[in-house]
Formats: C-alpha cells, sequence, structure tokens
C-alpha cells in the first residue's frame, strides 16, 4: 500500500512540474467549455432569403413580409427572374430562393390549391433541413390566415378548422441549446482529457526507459498500475468540478438531480476511460503513438456519442455501434440527471453496462500488460 | 557462486543475440563482459535481472534462480542500465528518495555505501536529474542503484559516452565498491577498461571468445606484436596486407600492429620491403600484447 502511494505522490510532483501539463488541465477545459458551448449550436439564423414575385399582390407580399418579419430570415432581394436568382445562388449570395407564382391571390381566393416554389442550398445538408422546417412552418402559418383573409366572414367557410399542435418542450422549456450541450460538451472533455494524459502516461516511462529501471525494483505490476493511473482519476474529478462550476455560473445548466449521483457514475465511468488509456500505451512504445491512437477512438466516439447527431437517426448498424461508446452512456446520463432529475434507480440499466464495460476493459489492459511487457 | 549462467541462448527472431553462454562469477568479484556494440551483452543483463526470459538454459543469481525466483533477484540486484533511466523532471534527491522507499528502505540506512559516490552530487541534490551532466547522471544512477545494498550489482556500458576523467573515476569507485563485499557485473566496449577487471570474458557474436584474468587472457596470444609505423599509414597498411610473411595487420592508434607468420620477424627484409613501396622514416619495434590485440585475434 505505501509503495502506491509513494508512486502516487512522484506522479503527482511531475505532472505539476511538466510546464506542458498543467495548462492541458486546467485552461485547456475552460476554454473549450466556454467557447464550443456557444459555438455548437444548430440553431440557424439569419438565412439569405431571396425571392421572385411573379404575382405582385397584395397576398404575395404579405407572405414576404412574414418572412422579413421572423428573426431566422434575413430578406435580401429580389430577382426579375428564376435564372438571376439561380445565378446568385452559384455563387453563394442567396440561401434560399422562393418563388411566388402568377395568379397566386387570384387561385387562392378561387379556393384552387396553388404551388410555391422553394429552392435551398443544401450544400450543408444538416442545414437545408433545418431552412426547410422554417419556411414549411411560416407557409402554413400563411396559408391558414389567408382562408380567412379571402372570404367574406359570413361565409361558413371560414372558421379555422385545423388540427394545431402545440409542443411543449419538457425537461428544457425553452429548447435552450446550450442546457443540453453543456452537460455534455462537459462529458467530452473529460474523457478525453483523461484518456489522452492516461494513454500518454505510462508510454512515457517506456519512451524514456524507465519503465525497465522499475521492472528490476520489487514493485508488483498492480501497485505500478495503480500508482500510475491513480492520479489521473483524481485529475478526472477536477475536471468534472471546474466543468460544473462552469456550467452552473456561466451558462446556469439547470442541475435538477443529484450532484453526488453525477459523482458516483463519474467515479465508475472513469474506470472505463483509464482501462482504455492503459490499454493503449500497453500496444505502444511511444507518446505519439498513443496519442495518434487516443485521437482515433475519441474522434469515433465523438461523433458516436449522441452530442452532435442524434443516434436515433443513425442507421441501425451504427446504432449498434454506438452501445461500445462509453461517451455515449456518460452523455446520457449526465442529461437525465442534471436535467430531468433522474435518481439511481432510474441510471441503472446504464450503470451496469458501464461497470461491465469497466471491468472488460481493464481486464483487457492488464492481461495485455502482463503480456507485453 | 554469486552469478552462474549455463548454456543461456536467446533468439530474436532469426536473430541469434546469445548463443550457449554459460559463465561463472565468484562473490566479491569484478567481472567484466567485453565485446563491441551488439555482442549479446545487453541481453545478458537483461536476462540475468530478470526482465528477458531465456530460450534455453538456466541462470542463478545470489543463488536465485532468475525464472523461479525472479521476486528475490528484484530485491537483491541493483541495475544500472546502458540508457540514463531516472526520472529526469525529478530531483536528484527525489530519484534518490523515491528508489529508496519502493525498496523499502531510507537513504540514511545505506548512507554510507552510498556516501563517497553521492557526496560528489550533493550539492546539486536540488537540481532535476535532466539538468545534470553526463557524468553527475552517471554517480546518480550508481547511486540509485546502491540504496538497497544490492548483493550484486549490474551495469550495463556504465561509462559509454562519459570522459576519460569520469571514467577513471567511476572504476575507482568500483574498487571501492568491490571491497565493501559487493559482486559486480560490469560490461563494456573500451578493451582498456578490462584490465581493471579481476576477471574477464570476450564475447562477440553472442559467443564467450575467452574468459579469464586480464593479464592472462593476452598469454593466449599466439606470437610477438610489433608496431610499425611509417610517414603514410594507409600505405603502410597496404603494403603490409602484401607482405608475403604477413599473418595480420591492423591500426592501432598512430602505429600499425603486425604479426608475422614466422616466430620472429627480419627486420632488415621488411624495412627494406617497405621502402620499395614507397615509404619512408619506418620504425619496427616489438611491443606488449593488449587485450584488444587478443581480442582481434581471437575474433578473427
Amino acid at each position: 500500500m505505501n509503495t502506491i502511494l509513494y508512486i502516487i505522490q512522484k506522479e503527482f510532483k511531475q505532472i505539476f512540474r511538466n510546464k506542458g501539463m498543467l495548462p492541458i488541465i486546467s485552461i485547456l477545459p475552460l476554454l473549450q467549455l466556454l467557447i464550443l458551448s456557444n459555438a455548437a449550436t444548430f440553431e440557424i439564423k439569419n438565412i439569405t432569403f431571396s425571392y421572385i414575385d411573379k404575382d405582385q399582390t397584395t397576398l404575395s407580399r404579405a407572405l414576404i413580409e412574414k418572412f422579413d418579419a421572423s428573426t431566422y430570415f434575413h430578406v435580401i432581394t429580389d430577382f426579375p427572374s428564376i435564372k438571376e436568382a439561380n445565378a446568385a445562388m452559384a455563387k453563394g449570395e442567396v440561401d434560399v430562393i422562393l418563388e411566388i407564382p402568377r395568379y397566386f391571390e387570384r387561385d387562392l381566393s378561387n379556393q384552387q390549391d396553388t404551388d410555391l416554389s422553394v429552392t435551398i442550398n443544401a450544400i450543408d445538408g444538416a442545414a437545408a433541413g433545418v431552412q426547410n422546417s422554417y419556411i414549411n412552418q411560416i407557409v402554413k402559418d400563411f396559408d391558414k390566415k389567408a382562408k380567412i383573409l379571402m372570404l367574406p366572414p359570413s361565409d361558413p367557410l371560414n372558421k379555422p378548422k385545423n388540427i394545431e399542435s402545440i409542443p411543449s418542450s419538457w425537461f428544457n422549456i425553452t429548447l435552450d441549446y446550450k442546457t443540453f450541450m453543456v452537460p455534455g460538451i462537459l462529458v467530452l472533455l473529460v474523457s478525453m482529457i483523461t484518456l489522452f494524459l492516461s494513454g500518454m502516461n505510462i508510454v512515457r516511462e517506456k519512451e524514456i526507459g524507465t519503465l525497465e529501471q522499475m521492472n528490476v525494483t520489487p514493485i508488483k505490476k498492480h501497485q505500478f498500475i495503480i500508482g500510475k493511473l491513480f492520479p489521473f482519476w483524481v485529475i478526472g474529478f477536477v475536471l468534472l468540478t471546474i466543468g460544473l462550476i462552469i456550467a452552473k455560473v456561466v451558462f446556469n445548466t439547470p442541475m435538477i438531480g443529484s450532484l453526488w449521483l453525477i459523482y458516483f457514475y463519474t467515479a465508475i465511468y472513469l474506470l472505463v476511460i483509464l482501462g482504455m488509456g492503459l490499454y493503449i500505451s500497453n500496444f505502444t512504445d511511444t507518446q505519439q503513438q498513443a496519442m495518434f491512437i487516443a485521437w482515433f477512438f475519441i474522434v469515433i466516439f465523438i461523433l458516436m456519442s449522441g452530442l452532435f447527431t442524434p443516434i436515433e437517426s443513425m442507421p441501425y448498424w451504427a446504432q449498434i455501434l454506438t452501445e461500445f461508446n462509453p461517451i455515449k452512456y456518460f452523455v446520457e446520463i449526465m442529461r437525465m440527471v442534471m436535467l430531468k432529475g433522474s435518481g439511481f434507480v432510474d441510471i441503472i440499466p446504464l450503470l451496469v453496462k458501464t461497470i461491465v464495460y469497466a471491468i472488460i476493459m481493464n481486464g483487457l489492459a492488464v492481461w495485455s500488460y502482463k503480456k507485453t511487457n | 557462486m554469486s552469478i552462474s549462467v549455463k548454456n543461456i541462448s536467446k533468439s530474436f527472431k532469426d536473430v541469434t543475440a546469445v548463443n550457449d553462454v554459460s559463465f561463472e562469477v565468484k562473490e566479491g568479484e569484478l567481472f567484466g563482459l567485453i565485446g563491441p556494440d551488439g555482442a549479446g551483452k545487453t541481453t545478458i543483463f537483461r536476462i540475468l535481472t530478470t526482465l528477458l526470459f531465456a530460450d534455453k538454459g538456466t541462470a542463478t543469481v545470489a543463488n536465485f534462480d532468475v525464472i523461479e525466483d525472479y521476486k528475490e533477484i528484484r530485491n537483491n540486484v541493483g541495475y544500472m542500465p546502458g540508457r540514463f533511466s531516472l526520472y529526469q523532471d525529478l530531483t536528484v534527491e527525489e530519484n534518490l528518495t523515491f528508489f529508496a522507499t519502493i525498496f523499502g528502505t531510507t537513504i540514511e540506512e545505506n548512507y554510507d555505501l552510498i556516501k563517497d559516490i553521492y557526496i560528489q552530487i550533493e550539492p546539486f541534490k536540488k537540481r532535476r536529474a535532466g539538468q545534470l551532466s553526463g557524468g553527475m547522471k552517471q554517480k546518480l544512477a550508481l547511486s540509485c542503484a546502491l540504496i538497497h545494498k544490492p548483493k550484486v550489482l549490474f551495469l550495463d556500458e556504465p561509462t559509454t559516452g562519459v570522459d576519460p576523467v569520469s571514467r577513471k573515476e567511476f572504476w575507482e569507485m568500483l574498487k571501492r565498491l568491490q571491497k565493501k563485499g559487493i559482486t559486480i557485473l560490469v560490461s563494456t566496449p573500451y578493451m582498456d577498461e578490462a584490465a581493471l577487471c579481476d576477471r574477464i570474458a570476450l564475447i562477440q557474436d553472442g559467443k564467450i571468445l575467452q574468459i579469464d584474468d586480464p593479464k592472462e587472457i593476452v598469454k593466449h596470444f599466439p606470437t610477438t606484436i610489433y608496431d610499425i609505423k611509417a610517414d603514410n599509414i594507409y600505405k603502410l597498411l597496404v603494403a603490409l596486407k602484401e607482405y608475403k610473411h604477413s599473418y595480420s595487420v591492423y591500426p592501432f592508434g598512430e602505429f600499425v600492429h603486425y604479426t608475422d607468420k614466422r616466430d620472429a620477424i627480419d627486420t632488415k627484409e621488411l624495412t627494406l620491403f617497405l621502402k620499395d613501396k614507397g615509404l619512408n622514416n619506418i620504425i619496427i619495434q616489438p611491443t606488449e600484447t593488449t587485450i584488444e590485440d587478443t581480442f582481434m585475434e581471437l575474433a578473427k
């Protein structure tokens, strides 16, 4: 036991002496959390909107006014013909072109169907999807009001008769992106930094030759591994704490559930990450190699964590793959506990999976450590 | 026997690093493994310090088997690898304290053993190990290898890359440690250091060529060596190789070491031969056989 303490002591001394390491642990997470949480939003504002009004009537102008009034659209210009509008789109000057046909008002007042043509720059598919839904919403809304406007008030048809759905966003009433991005990005930070640091740490001893010196001492393998990894377990908690403070103070993220539960889960989650770091360091000889492999996994984990793209929209095989992604579990737990106030019982299924993962990962790491060293 | 190696072999893929090596080191002996780079010295060290398994053969260190009793060995040996492998970002004192504690001892407890060495680096004890000079690093490494009072000390090329003065000092330190009853196995590519060992093993390509007292080992050399010098060493080498009685020719410092197929050489005849080849200022004189000569002869 004492031996482990001495190794931990030595490890902390080395961490605090490493000039490159301290900013990585303290300042980078701060910056990343502040920048990413503000930047990573799916809301699209200032869509450059243009139109071709072939009708030139009160109704068609009213429609364009509706777009102008929306905060999402920024109406820049009208084009005399579709040809010029397309040229502007090709140059990247406009995102959306709305074409209002001739007899738009007449057809509508005659209770006839009429079509609007909408062209969207879909070079960024995700953005185009969002823009499309904004446009549809405005047009639908306009359609409803137009019908009322066209008919005389005495007409029995002049009653809005359609089903309206009013969404109510539970656990995030204002649908604030930051509310659900902050816990997720916090997870990324904790995972990324602990994986990189732990992965590189044992390799470093290999690289500078001290591992060989350690191996001729009576230190037992488990003492060495625990002594080397424990400091990063602690650093993981420090990162989480810094992140939670920023989340509360800067972003005012709701924290409904128990923070103890988050810390408890993190304790187990970090074992998975540290086991992974150890596993990587067993198969590499230099810090550079370890870094690249850690990057490879982290990038996949991040993109498949459900943080930036919903897991539900992935193909079935990819959804199965996400089951092996520890970051996905942590993101889910963080959101559940912080935003929804889930208790211990609610997180049991995910907790069990994480524990199994930790056992397998560390088992593999220790087994391969024996084999390769 | 402090170290006993019996028929040890070790291969890495298709390279045989150590081939059927056997030797014994008595208690309190200063034993040298002498050989060029790639001779297999480090592999032998790694096998004896339990870092590597041999493919064949058995070995014991301090009467413990290197495989069965590896834990005992790790408590009883000190190992100083060829490459400086202490923590560069810890200070001199922290390194020493760390190694003392993981062996369950303290600096004070074994201070008398390392005193001679440590006293020289003690003024720099607050300095980080990475900022020490080569000679000081080596003294620190030796102190760390000694801090737990090992019975056997393994030093793998301890003086490679160290200046001549520090080398000399280092060997004096080894001699003093030997007097304290520590068995020392040291490897070196420098033949002049071999003479300072009690016994040496000449090793090449994973095979032991000869084991003996350094004074005795030169007696294995079959004939007299001559120092030959002329105004153009290269021409001299070429000329001597063409000489019909020549047995071996190789440069040695400012001279060329030459041996003849006959028991005694005819100095006059050789001088004439060399003058014929256009060489001037010819000096031919018999010289003492060195370990290097012996090695070159055995390695042929």
